[in-house]
């Protein structure tokens, strides 16, 4: 009972850890809470809803639901969810932030367009939930009693690719030392010639593919629906916050310390104390280590 | 005639009690510069705290323990001071982002509770039998909602007045010499902490009231009433009414209900009953884009605050 527990906690908390991702980015990176990350993560999994609309779910491969068509909606709905985080950024933050606006503008403006995105997915797709796909999974038994289904295996193999890719990308590539040089800080990297601006469009375009990927999991286990982003906020910003912002290996532990503690939390308590979990981690962390597990002492 | 009168009789209790919160808010946003991302949650704190402690004992609820009216409102006020407090002395000293995380974590932690903790909230039913001040007195609904009203007006008064003594008090320009210049205060020997932490919980507290005015007007609680859009709706009271001026507060309050009500009888008269929920959309759809217009151009508010300057530059 206890490892199907811990089977279940590691595959919510790497869903939670590609979210908390760009929410800890943000708070490093753009400096600001952003409230509006949440509905990156809907947009995402309807983006690819839509897709799927249009080509199918495929066959299945194997003994997952959907065949290769959902992996290209899944890829086209990343880069495209990316390119609308560059849009929102393009038509409303950039312009506060040339005129200097404080980080709390930012943040009431990512409040607002919060309502706007969730809403536009209302209007757009009704109120209700949907599925990628109807297929029936079996659930397969990994070790001594844990039962994992084939699509939980794929999200989890998916995660581990993305993570390690991302941890290549920003420690190899030049806007990835960029990024990481304005995450310390922003002052320096200009002096050093990083374009700002530069580095800002591309760590919009990753938080918006990485929620996307995030949404579309969510989405296969099992559904989607308006608030699957803005009912996961909170553990983002734990998970972001736990691990130290700005820091990739603290968010992806932060996000399965996050999905763990809920977990265990419900089969150990009761599932009331599941849904405050991420709220009582918030608050130990910024009263014991508020810089989290790995950011550095500001 | 009648109907339309206690509507509006109605319409005004409920204005007042935002007009309660998003003073609070005014007193946290503009005059101490603290974000309050959780509005909702104090709210409901207040409100839930108000219910538990007042309503009739029922069989299957571990709360309801019968006290009087005014025992519920202080237990209420209370309760939101120490969820305050926690939050603004976890969070106050670091990032100013940090407090809009917190306290939006109160909001939805709260949500969820109420939701799931049925043996103290009713759960998703809710609960009624909340102790209405003088409402054996008051037996029609209309004498007892035009009594409220009263009372719901004296006590706006008496925060609205107190809130001005307090502002104009050497406390209140402390605050405001904080949020302008925050190295400034601390070097003429002010905790700017303190200052905020104070702010933070009178603000907090407000709101805490209110929800234990509006359930023991209602007489009844339930998850549904205490909706994260709530949150949004007092922030948009306080950025079109001008932060920092308590009557454009209230005045905002007044003008953001107004059109939200309305809005609501236009959407229901005019869309099929297939698509209220397209409707609804709509209608924060609306309210979302003139908020970021707002910020993005006409950051000061409809009225704005006052431009408060030495008076030894008019001498």
């Amino acid at each position: 009972m206890l490892g199907q527990t811990i089977a279940d906690g590691i595959l919510t908390g790497a869903i939670i850890a590609l979210g908390a991702i760009g929410v800890s980015f943000g708070l490093q990176i753009l400096r600001f809470a952003n409230f509006a990350h949440s509905e990156l993560i809907t947009w995402g999994a309807y983006l690819a809803l839509a897709f799927v609309g249009f080509f199918g779910v495929g066959t299945p491969i194997g003994p997952v639901s959907f065949g290769w068509q959902l992996i290209l909606a899944m890829l086209l709905a990343g880069l495209l969810t990316g390119v609308l985080a560059f849009i929102v950024d393009a038509l409303v933050y950039r312009r506060l932030r040339n005129r200097g606006a404080s980080s709390l503008t930012l943040v009431f403006a990512s409040f607002g367009l919060a309502l706007i995105l969730r809403h536009l997915i209302i209007l757009g797709f009704g109120p209700g939930t949907h599925a990628y796909t109807h297929e029936l999974q079996i659930a397969i038994e990994v070790w001594r009693g844990i039962r994992i289904l084939p699509d939980q295996i794929f999200i989890l193999a998916a995660a581990i690719i993305v993570v390690a890719g991302l941890h290549l990308y920003l420690t190899y590539s030049r806007t990835g030392i960029a990024m990481r040089a304005m995450a310390e800080s922003p002052a320096l990297a200009r002096a050093c010639g990083v374009k700002v601006e530069s580095v800002i469009r591309w760590t919009w375009m990753l938080s918006g593919a990485l929620a996307a990927m995030a949404g579309i999991f969510l989405g296969l286990t099992p559904q989607l629906h308006p608030e699957m982003g803005s009912s996961l906020l909170l553990e983002l910003f734990a998970a972001a916050i736990l691990g130290g912002v700005g820091s990739l290996p603290g968010a992806v532990i932060g996000g399965l310390l996050v999905g763990l503690s809920e977990n265990v939390s419900a089969l150990a308590i009761s599932t009331v104390y599941k849904t405050a979990m991420p709220f009582i981690l918030l608050l130990l962390v910024l009263f014991i280590r508020p810089q989290g597990l790995f950011g550095k002492k500001s | 005639m009648i109907g339309l009168l206690s509507y509006f009789v109605f319409f005004a209790c409920v204005v007042l009690i935002l007009g309660i919160i998003a003073l609070g808010l005014n007193l946290q946003w503009g005059y101490t510069g603290l974000f309050n991302a959780g509005v909702v949650g104090f709210y409901a704190i207040g409100a839930y705290t108000h219910a538990v402690l007042t309503a009739l004992p029922k069989a299957d609820l571990i709360g309801n323990f019968g006290l009087p009216w005014i025992v519920g409102v202080a237990g209420a006020m209370l309760a939101c001071a120490i969820a305050a407090w926690i939050v603004a002395l976890a969070t106050i000293r670091l990032r100013d982002d940090y407090l809009a995380i917190a306290t939006f974590g109160i909001a939805t932690t709260i949500q969820l509770v109420t939701l799931n903790w049925d043996r103290l909230t009713g759960g998703s039913n809710g609960f009624s039998g909340i102790r209405r001040p003088l409402s054996d007195f008051f037996s029609t609904p209309f004498s007892f909602n035009l009594w409220y009203l009263a009372l719901l007006s004296a006590i706006t008064l008496l925060v609205y007045v107190a809130l001005d003594r307090m502002l104009h008090s050497p406390w209140g320009r402390v605050l405001k010499a904080i949020r302008e210049d925050e190295t400034a205060a601390i070097a003429l020997g002010k905790s700017a902490t303190q200052f905020r932490i104070q702010a933070f919980v009178l603000g907090s507290m407000l709101m805490g009231l209110a929800g234990a005015l509006y359930v023991s007007f209602i007489g009844f609680v339930s998850p549904f009433d205490f909706l994260p859009i709530l949150t949004f709706q007092i922030w948009a009271m306080v950025i079109v009414g001008g932060s920092g001026n308590n009557k454009g507060v209230l005045l905002g309050a007044l003008v953001v209900w107004g059109m939200w009500a309305g809005s609501g009888v236009a959407v229901a008269k005019l869309v099929p009953p297939a698509y209220v929920a397209q409707g609804g959309a709509i209608q924060v759809i609306l309210i979302g884009v003139l908020l970021v217009v707002s910020l993005l151009f006409r950051p000061g508010g409809l009225i704005g605050e006052n431009v408060t300057v030495s008076r030894s530059v008019h001498g």
